[in-house]
């Protein structure tokens, strides 16, 4: 059995692209989100957690995103002997930008002339929150998670970029304790810039893999 | 105090073909499959039994094994030389060389 096999002839409905998956999951009259509903009020009301810091959790869930990955990836092309340490040990190395993946592990894995990484979590949403904050809804549909397993190629292609056939694909499943950031390969002309310049050119996008930086024009 | 561990970067490894009921951390499309310890992740409280609120000890090793998608996938369409790396428990992992 191919994995994308289950949506694309249910009930004759049309595969289901990255956007329109959102229904199935995402669905606030569902019963996962009103049984999270219903324990958010049933552990407010019993004084265990407040309203406050509920919303101060998600207010700091949210203040993340692709900035802090860019600047240490920017950090990785400027110093070699940091890249050595993110590549042996990712928690340690992103530990230094005050990072704390609270007992998970980061595994960095490195893009190269030859190779290159894309991250998936089949089973659920698996993804370095610590660093990149909330995943994107494309994250977790159903059709990321399915094709980038078997046909990792094709969907990298269908976020734009385009693969040589000569380049090795590898898929990293992170489906149980580790945590996965892609390392992309510097663009090319970008040799003298500085690490905030650098880390401009990093996107959340090219840290899942599923595109590579763009260069200066 | 959790055994030694069995397995070694490099040892050719099969995840079990189970179908076990409950809360399982390796996906189905990998069951049964052949790949290669790629590297020893460290010993976690065993997820299977976490999800039920057991305490999941004692610790279980973790690896992650690094499979040939054309191996993996009958249909696989891309190069020959891409792989799929997954991390799996070692109670799901038996030797390769060994009958299934």
């Amino acid at each position: 059995m191919t994995g994308n096999s289950d949506h694309e002839h249910v009930h004759g409905e049309p595969v289901l692209s990255y956007a329109d998956d959102s229904r199935h999951d995402y669905d606030e009259t569902g019963r996962y989100p009103l049984m999270a509903a219903a324990m958010r009020d049933l552990l407010i009301e019993r004084g265990v957690i407040t309203a406050q810091e509920v919303r101060e959790y998600l207010e700091f869930m949210d203040s993340r995103d692709g900035s802090l990955g860019g600047k240490i990836v920017a950090r990785a092309w400027s110093d070699a002997d940091y890249k050595a340490r993110l590549l042996a040990d990712g928690t340690a190395a992103v530990g230094e930008f005050g990072v704390s993946l609270d007992g998970i592990e980061l595994v960095v894995v490195e893009n190269t002339a030859e190779v290159h990484n894309l991250i998936v979590c089949t089973l659920c949403s698996c993804y370095p929150r610590a660093i990149l904050g909330l995943p994107p809804d494309w994250y977790k549909s159903k059709a990321y998670r399915s094709r980038a397993v078997n046909e990792p190629r094709k969907v990298i292609e269908e976020f734009g970029t385009a693969l040589p056939a000569s380049t090795i694909v590898r898929v990293h499943d992170s489906n149980a304790d580790m945590r996965y950031l892609v390392l992309p390969a510097r663009p090319a002309n970008t040799a003298g810039w500085g690490e905030e310049r650098l880390a401009d050119l990093v996107t959340r996008d090219c840290l899942v893999g599923v595109v590579v930086p763009a260069g200066p024009e | 105090m959790i055994a030694e561990r069995r397995y070694r970067t490099g040892d050719r490894v099969r995840v079990h073909a189970a179908n076990p009921p409950g809360h399982r951390r390796v996906p189905a499309y990998i069951r049964g499959a052949v790949g290669e310890i790629e590297r020893y992740c460290g010993a976690f409280r065993n997820p299977e039994e976490l999800a039920y609120g057991f305490d999941g000890l004692p610790q279980r090793h973790l690896y992650r094994v690094r499979f040939r998608q054309v191996e993996v996938w009958a249909n696989y369409e891309g190069g020959q030389r891409d792989t799929l790396d997954l991390e799996v428990f070692e109670h799901w992992l038996s030797c390769a060389a060994e009958s299934p």
